[in-house]
């Protein structure tokens, strides 16, 4: 199991009021939510937070959420959230939530699933797991860092890829029903990771793999089958 | 606590025994770990208690099951919100083990530890009293890899991250220790009627 990155000791015990301020369509099933948060503590590309809705009679609901922004001192903050079907909390983001609403927010949580930019990062990730990845590149590009930094993601298709528009030559794409022409169907495999552990940088990499459980297992076992030592392998699974 | 405007929530019954900020899974058993999930075959697995204890003692997997049987069937609760109910564990009983081992009066926490190296600290009172099993079984049927087979710490008063997947033993100290999670900014204890989630709740 990798050591892990020290967490500020301004752990988020503490709720705090997030105002919504902007929602942008990314796919047909997710939108990203921005938040204004102006005592937000900052973040480590990677970490998630814990948000909570409350209900006129009392009745509250609680969900994590990766942050999809870089670090920034805007007092903003992004998620990313999938549209779950029949799902609660998702389902009043994408049904009801328009800017000016407030919610409760607690965080960053967790120093383990964090990349500060310090070392070579290899990003597997598939569906909505690509929120918390797109922090870390995004970080990658508004600091100008150097380190080398690989995203391989997996989506159904190319018009359910999270942030195609945003994705540059440090990510492949891999569509499991539909892709573009000349491109083949099917899944994240051994094929996709070999070129990327070959390419291995002085000191190797560190891997960051977010998803469902079912993907965090298929891709975290072809890491290891392709070399990647498994105390180097950081996994963020949503359930 | 701010009221969200529209939002009215779905799971309306709040079902009896649900700790506060939970929700009900049904029959989803998610998996939330860290790590990758090892392929530990029963021959490689052996639990051993040490630390401040009279007699330490590692157990084989044929070992650990010629102790008497224990079972706990209730209810389970993950930190990130979900909770299970009415799960069934086989396996041995923590009280079992300790007895063997004979822990030191100083004793007062542990650290319970997995083949994989992740680390939960316990205080030792939640371990006993029949309060914690090291457990092999689910619901009659072996205990997946992913949910921590071949062997698991269930200790199912407390979130379910101090229930050590895949452990390999347990140490006893005279201080608290904080493990993985704990010093990742999670609660030292972790009791899910008190909400005890992140440092300082
Ligand atoms: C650390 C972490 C980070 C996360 N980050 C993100 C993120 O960036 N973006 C994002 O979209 N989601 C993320 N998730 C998932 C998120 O927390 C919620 O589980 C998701 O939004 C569904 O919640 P809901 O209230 O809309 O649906 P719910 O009302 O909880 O459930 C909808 C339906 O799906 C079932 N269900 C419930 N939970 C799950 C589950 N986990 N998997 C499969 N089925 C389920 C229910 O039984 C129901 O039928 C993250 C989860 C974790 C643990």
């Amino acid at each position: 199991m990798p050591g892990r990155i020290a967490v500020s000791e301004q752990v988020a015990a503490t709720w705090q009021t997030a105002t919504l301020t902007e929602v942008r369509r990314e796919t047909p099933y997710a939108s990203t939510f921005r938040l204004a948060v102006p005592r937000w503590a900052g973040h480590l590309p990677g970490q998630h937070l814990m948000l909570r809705l409350t209900a006129e009679d009392g009745y509250v609901a609680q969900r994590h959420y990766s942050i999809a922004s870089a670090p920034d001192d805007s007092g903003h903050i992004e998620l990313t959230l999938d549209r779950v079907p029949d799902g609660e909390v998702s389902g009043w983001f994408h049904t009801v939530a328009r800017p000016g609403d407030t919610i409760d927010v607690r965080g960053p949580l967790s120093g383990f699933f964090a990349w500060p930019g310090d070392r070579p990062a290899l990003l597997l990730g598939a569906g909505s797991g690509i929120v918390p990845l797109m922090s870390m590149v995004r970080h990658h590009r508004a600091r100008g860092l150097s380190v080398p930094l690989r995203m391989l993601v997996s989506a159904r298709s190319p018009e359910e890829l999270i942030y195609s528009g945003e994705l540059g030559a440090e990510t492949t794409a891999v569509f499991t029903r539909s892709a573009p022409a000349g491109v083949p169907v099917g899944r994240m495999s051994a094929t996709h990771v070999a070129p990327l552990l070959a390419e291995r940088p002085p000191g190797g990499w560190e891997a960051y793999v977010c998803g469902s459980n079912g993907f965090a297992e298929h891709a975290s076992r072809l890491l290891v089958a392709a070399g990647q030592p498994v105390d180097r392998i950081r996994i963020e699974r949503f359930g | 606590m701010n009221v969200t405007r529209g939002f009215t929530g779905r799971r309306r019954v709040s079902r009896p025994g649900l700790p506060p900020g939970q929700y009900d899974a049904g029959d989803d058993w998610p998996v939330l770990s860290a790590e990758v999930t090892p392929d530990l075959a029963p021959a490689d697995w052996s639990f051993r208690v040490d630390g401040l204890v009279e007699r330490p003692h590692t157990w084989s997997w044929d070992e650990a099951h010629a102790l008497p049987g224990s079972a706990y069937e209730g209810d389970i609760h993950c930190v990130t919100g979900w909770s299970k109910f009415g799960v069934r564990f086989g396996g041995v009983s923590l009280d079992a083990f300790l007895s063997v081992v004979g822990p030191h009066v100083s004793a007062t926490h542990v650290l319970a530890r997995s083949h994989t190296g992740y680390t939960a600290n316990l205080p030792l009172a939640d371990l006993t009293g029949g309060r914690a099993w090291i457990a092999w079984s689910y619901d009659g049927g072996p205990l997946a890899q992913e949910h921590g087979g071949p062997a698991r710490l269930i200790v199912p008063h407390l979130y379910f991250w101090k229930s050590v997947k895949w452990v390999a033993g347990l140490t006893l100290l005279d201080h608290d220790e904080p493990g993985f999670w704990e010093g990742n900014g999670y609660h030292e204890r972790g009791n899910p009627w008190q909400e005890q989630r992140y440092r300082g709740d």
